[in-house]
């Protein structure tokens, strides 16, 4: 970002809303002085702590022998749990079932048993390995299989429901059964964890940490040392990627940092090395739907019966509000007139899986897809035309308020299965502006021309939109705190409590700022996220970073313009509303003043010049008993159309093309959000692709570096992507400038790659059969789907 | 010999002794030097997180070239040039107090090409090479060609290959000229032809200059391991924790047989010779050979083909290293050396079990030669979960002699489908003498099974690699029999380009 100082008269500031301006750290990533936590100058002394990991995936732990581990060149000291001044447990909930080091009982293969703390990294991490470790079995539960069968659940199922759907299904003229397998995805943050724990004065302890969610770490790490909140300081400038895999995971890495300088007096550090990280921590859940769906002749969903169960792991994590986002999006953008989606919570023998972008909704939005995908091929229609015929009514603003009213239930087909109303849909504008731009009609038909020519190599064509739901589901969550100065030569102080991971959060939040008081973007100083400053925080998640953080932002802003504005109108002795801020002045009539002169002038006539700000989303409220409620403030969409072609001889495939629509209201920095659909749709694709996890059969993970684990590389990208934001657009909800959440749903636009996949298949078969492609559909998984469908259409013909 | 490791860093000349010679470059730069722009992302190099770029000259030509600073030795950057993501700005000037932006780094920028970061450096860095390389803006395959070592998961890759373009039409740095020219100087200057004896917890790591010292060095410690790009042996130390008692670096050697590709002109025994210690880019920029062209661009990420070489590849043994089975279909000749005895065997029988080879200790490969015509026959192909930068499933190359229509020769070679890279006798002998039809391929391809058990493991299961094995023969009978028909995806002769 280059912005230049201009003092003289412009029309308006470098770097205002709507400007596509540069991530604020962008000059320094490029030249590498960009700081992440390995990169901290490191006090005299520090030392470094490597955590040891169990190698059982269940199995008691009958004895635990260090003394070769203590005796390894290097070495300090060792952590158990004996060590942990308080209590031994960095889960997020109230679960307590995230032990820092386990005690007695290991449940998954890598988890966290002791630690040791030495001089050098390689020195600490090559000693953890000179353990004795006496174990004794236990029968371990790996797959969802095996825990649906064993029953072996973290809660209860839970269900959310809406009419009679099975009398639905029943009823119905047509129905289909089936079953998708959505493989998990590991987060592959460039950076690995990171936390580098400072011990101060008394109790007190500053950890630099790489995390979503400081005000956890703090709260967790005051509670492992016995100590108050008030004598942990959390703070993070950048993480250098997170994906939701730094929201609660961070947790542990900082606590073994803090109990370790805790106990031996120095600043230590832990960074989670490539395979480490794999292996300890958690991933998105890999789920299995069963569906029955009861439809007419003309594909439109009567009632839909599904069951989703997740592989959550070994505890609770945020698994509960994870399934419960993947039973939210059972719907995607479709009206079901009768629905139940039954989930699972499966408790397993493996890392306890975690937020990833999308927090279950891409699970959701998968099998949802699946099932429309289903129907179109048994009806023998466009997939399209059935989406189309499911979708919820456009644009019913006045439901909520109609049934506030107590009028009767209006009979729209607006209401999910939740007994939301969607009130804000505009799929219809969208896919009509899609389908143009693309051209999908003449190549879908132009595929299916070339693919009767084409014996080896095939290809296929999917349109698929989304809907997803903006706001934690966790009502309370929904909340954020800024902070902001303003300093006597005019210069601009921001913090807030939202992370920076790369999404470009600062960099808007700065830019709401600098807007409310019509300074340059260069004259507000974003810093460092620190529980010192905003207290009580959320986790950076749920896409609400810019939603929240920015109203915060703004509201503390507007407190100090108040009163800058009251200060102005008694000095000129006119009018509060004569007062306008405009490219860096200050003017009334044709009395004007540099903004940096006011705020010496504020100085001089002692008015504050700093204020916080605080901001809680109205309107939303969830009845976790009776799933009802408004979980969501409002939804955001869009749609994608990808063309691929996949090798019937091997199953390779490629993405040919992508055409991406997506809503993001007004936007505050088109450039920032383009790149969060291009980043989430590739993201989207490998998880639908060349990313497989594999366990072996005694639940060790086998996969746990870039050379087993393929994330997309440059070539994978689609060969041709053409993005778009939808226009003109704006939030129908009062959100900040009405701009709309981008963070995570752009990942779920790439379920088109999967079905565009499923349609090349398809093709083998004469479009007569259809593949049921599970993800990830590895070069293996297309082969075997190649090989089903051609048996299927040899059996039949 | 000389205990010291001198290189050039950022323009300066560094002096590094007593260290110990399992330290990495990555680590030396953060740990030592404190310069920590260069991140660690996967100590594997596989991510390229840590791309530095190494300048020398070979063959009298000046270059400079990317490589994965974690899984280099710091005594490996001996009489090299090593420059990090710190030295490419500008100098400060009074319109740029903080040096301004190298087009490279401008142009990532300009183009939103960084999103969290962490990645970037590395980008840049592998930017930079091309920009030192190429003449122009370069085309999105000679992107994905350059590229295909960095991983970056928050952008989606298109802002970074926008800017790959840009870089080139941003004005030219000068100061990228005053770099080259102190970089030469300095080569000038660190290019000695003594032995260099690192040497520290006892420890030591030899690097000789010439095949005559590295020979005698091997023989003289018949137990050393063999260090070339140390592609491999960085994953022993970074991964496995190993000590390796005694190293001998082959990447100073600069003469003989030892470093060269050379064609042999015989008419039609034209032969080609490919030095041991050559590298997997240079051996690809030498033959210039579609084929083979194919598989290397494959194989691994730039920064990789950049330090791994031909005889490291092949003495390593591993099942899966892509160059064997191709190299075994050409028929091709292995050059041995211990001490001063040299001795040839077809490469086929140097494998001989997993993990086991016929080199004896003390003995080291010299290079690989095999018939220009044979390579007119050649093809092969790899299939992996990723296209770029990943390991094969299967690896299939096939050498087919049709003649008349009818198949006078075959050899068929396969990685992936054993302990050790292996022909596939009984399809061979299926194939040869019969008619070059669909129909004798078929029965070709049934006899997978007799000549291989594969196993399952994290990249594919035994059944996928049994059938993608012998799918690909029917691929190569049909891109010779059914030219039109479209066979690959993207690629040489791919049907969708890129």
């Amino acid at each position: 970002m280059t912005i230049k100082r201009d003092s003289s008269r412009r029309e308006r500031t470098v770097g205002g809303i709507g400007d596509s301006i540069a991530h604020d750290s962008a000059s320094k990533h490029v030249t590498g002085e960009a700081r992440y936590i390995d990169d901290l100058p490191e006090p005299p002394g520090t030392l470094h702590v490597q955590i040891g990991m169990s190698t059982r995936a269940h199995a008691r732990v009958v004895s635990l022998d260090l003394s070769n581990v203590k005796t390894a060149p290097g070495v300090v000291a060792v952590l158990t749990a004996a060590d942990i001044p308080g209590e031994n447990d960095v889960s997020p909930t109230p679960t307590h079932d995230d032990p820092i080091f386990a005690e007695t009982l290991v449940q998954y293969w890598g988890q966290s048993l002791f630690a040791v703390v030495a001089k050098s990294r390689d020195a600490a991490r090559f000693a953890a390995r000179r353990a004795t470790v006496v174990y004794e079995d236990l029968p371990a539960i790996l797959t969802i299989d095996e825990a649906m069968a064993a029953q072996h659940f973290l809660e209860p199922p839970y269900v959310m429901q809406r009419a009679d759907a099975a009398a639905a299904v029943d009823a119905a003229p047509l129905k289909l059964e089936g079953r998708i397998e959505i493989g998990g995805q590991e987060h592959f943050y460039l950076e690995g964890m990171a936390a580098l724990a400072v011990p101060g004065e008394d109790e007190d302890m500053t950890i630099h940490a790489s995390t979503q969610h400081p005000s956890e770490i703090q709260h967790k790490i005051a509670g492992a040392l016995g100590v108050a909140s008030n004598a942990i300081t959390v703070e993070v400038r950048r993480m250098g990627g997170a994906f939701g895999g730094k929201e609660s995971q961070g947790n542990l890495p900082a606590a073994v940092a803090a109990i370790a300088a805790r106990k031996l007096g120095v600043a230590v550090k832990c960074v989670y090395d490539r395979d480490d990280d794999f292996m300890l921590t958690g991933k998105r859940h890999d789920m299995r739907a069963d569906y029955r769906v009861g439809f007419d002749r003309e594909g439109r969903i009567l009632g839909l019966d599904m069951v989703q169960a997740m592989r959550c792991g070994m505890s609770f994590d945020l698994s509960q509000p994870i399934a419960d986002r993947a039973m939210f999006h059972a719907d995607n953008c479709y009206y079901l007139p009768a629905a139940r989606i039954t989930s699972y919570r499966c408790k397993t023998h493996t890392q306890s899986n975690t937020a990833f972008r999308g927090f279950g909704g891409p699970q959701g939005i998968v099998a949802c897809e699946r099932v429309i995908d289903h129907i179109a091929a048994h009806l023998g229609l466009d997939p399209l035309l059935v989406r189309r015929r499911n979708f919820y009514e456009a644009r019913q603003p006045q439901l909520a308020v109609q049934r506030a009213a107590g009028f009767p239930s209006p009979p729209v087909r607006s209401t999910t299965h939740y007994h939301q109303d969607v009130e804000d849909c505009i799929i219809q504008d969208i896919v009509d502006d899609i389908v143009r731009s693309s051209d999908y009609d003449r190549r879908r038909a132009e595929i299916r021309g070339w693919n009767a020519t084409s014996p080896v190599l095939k290809r296929g064509i999917a349109l698929t939109p989304i809907k997803f739901g903006i706001s934690f589901t966790k009502t309370f969550l929904n909340q954020a705190g800024a902070l902001v100065h303003v300093y006597a030569d005019g210069s601009i102080h921001l913090n807030h409590g939202g992370t920076e991971m790369g999404q470009g959060l600062n960099t808007k939040v700065a830019q709401v700022v600098a807007d409310v008081f019509q300074s340059d973007l260069e004259r507000v100083k974003i810093s460092a996220t620190t529980t010192g400053k905003v207290p009580n925080t959320s986790a950076t998640a749920a896409s609400s970073g810019t939603d929240m953080n920015g109203m915060a932002a703004k509201t503390a802003a507007e407190t100090i313009k108040a009163r800058l504005v009251a200060l102005l109108a008694a000095k000129w002795a006119v009018p509060l509303e004569s007062i306008t801020f405009k490219a860096g002045r200050v003017s009334s009539g044709a009395q004007t003043m540099a903004f940096d002169d006011l705020a010496s002038l504020a100085w001089m006539s002692r008015v504050s010049l700093s204020s916080t700000g605080f901001y809680a989303t109205p309107k939303v409220h969830w009845d976790r008993a009776a799933a009802r409620g408004r979980p969501f403030y409002y939804f955001t969409y869009g749609a994608a159309v990808s063309e691929v072609a996949i090798d019937t001889l091997t199953g390779e495939n490629r993405i040919l093309r992508a055409d991406i629509l997506h809503d993001v209201g007004r936007s505050l920095n088109p450039a920032i959000d383009l790149g969060q659909i291009e980043g989430g749709f590739v993201q989207g694709a490998g998880w639908l692709t060349t990313e497989e996890l594999v366990w072996d059969a005694a639940g060790r993970l086998l996969t746990h570096a870039p050379s087993t684990y393929k994330i997309p590389a440059m070539s994978d990208r689609p060969l041709d992507l053409r993005m778009r934001l939808f226009e003109p657009s704006e939030n129908q909800e009062e959100t900040i400038h009405r701009s709309k959440a981008i963070g995570e749903p752009p990942l779920m636009l790439a379920t088109s790659v999967l079905l565009a996949l499923s349609d090349a298949v398809a093709s083998v078969g004469g479009y007569a059969h259809y593949p049921a492609l599970d993800a990830p559909a590895t070069p293996e998984c297309v082969l075997v789907a190649v090989k089903r469908v051609r048996r299927a259409a040899g059996a039949a013909g | 010999m000389r205990d010291t490791v001198r290189f050039s860093l950022n323009g300066d000349v560094v002096a590094v002794s007593s260290i110990d010679p399992h330290t990495t470059v990555l680590q030396w730069l953060r740990n030592h030097r404190r310069m920590t722009g260069t991140k660690e992302g996967c100590a594997e190099g596989d991510c390229g997180a840590c791309t530095v770029v190494v300048g020398e000259s070979r063959g009298g030509q000046w270059r400079y070239k990317s490589i994965n600073a974690c899984i280099a030795l710091i005594g490996m950057m001996d009489g090299r040039i090593l420059r990090t993501v710190e030295s490419l700005k500008g100098p400060a000037v009074a319109s740029h107090p903080a040096g301004e932006l190298h087009p490279v780094q401008a142009a990532m920028v300009a183009c939103h090409g960084s999103q969290c970061g962490f990645c970037t450096p590395g980008f840049v860095m592998s930017l930079y090479a091309l920009y030192l390389t190429e003449p122009s803006a370069p085309t999105l395959a000679q992107i994905n060609f350059w590229l295909a070592g960095n991983l970056c998961r928050c952008t989606g890759y298109g802002p970074i290959a926008a800017a790959a373009q840009r870089m080139f039409a941003l004005p030219r740095p000068a100061w990228d000229d005053a770099h080259r020219t102190a970089d030469e100087a300095a080569l000038a200057v660190l290019d000695t032809d003594e032995t260099v004896l690192l040497e520290a917890n006892g420890c030591r790591f030899f690097a000789p200059a010439t095949e005559q010292a590295l020979a005698q060095l091997a023989a003289e410690s018949p137990t050393a391991t063999i260090v070339s790009g140390a592609t491999d042996v960085g994953l022993w130390i970074n991964k496995q924790g190993r000590t390796l008692p005694v190293m001998i670096y082959t990447g100073r050697v600069r003469d003989g047989d030892f470093s060269e590709v050379s064609i042999s002109p015989g008419g039609r025994h034209s032969q080609v010779f490919i030095g041991a210690g050559v590298t997997h880019a240079d051996a690809a920029r030498a033959l210039q050979d579609p084929t083979l062209g194919e598989l290397w661009r494959r194989f691994a990420g730039l920064q990789v083909r950049n330090a791994g070489t031909i005889g490291g590849n092949i003495a390593n043994g591993s099942p899966i290293g892509d160059l064997a089975p191709a190299l075994i279909a050409l028929n091709a000749t292995l050059h041995l050396r211990l001490g001063d005895e040299r001795r040839e065997m077809p490469l086929e029988g140097f494998f001989i079990a997993y993990g086991r080879q016929d080199r004896r200790p003390g003995e080291i490969v010299i290079g690989l030669s095999f018939q220009v015509r044979e390579a007119r026959t050649l093809a092969v192909h790899k299939v992996s979960k990723r296209f770029e930068d990943d390991i094969s499933a299967v690896c299939g190359a096939f050498n087919i002699v049709v003649d008349n229509h009818t198949v006078t020769s075959a050899r068929i070679a396969y990685g992936g489908m054993a302990a050790t890279p292996k022909r596939a006798r009984a399809m061979e002998d299926a194939l040869v003498g019969k008619a070059w039809t669909r129909a004798t391929i078929e029965a070709a391809m049934a006899t997978i099974d007799s000549d291989f058990q594969p196993i399952s493991d994290m990249r594919a299961s035994a059944d996928y690699r049994r059938e993608v094995a012998a799918n690909l023969l029917l691929r190569v009978f049909l891109e010779r029999a059914e030219p039109k028909t479209a066979t690959r995806l993207v690629g040489v002769g791919g049907a969708f380009g890129g």
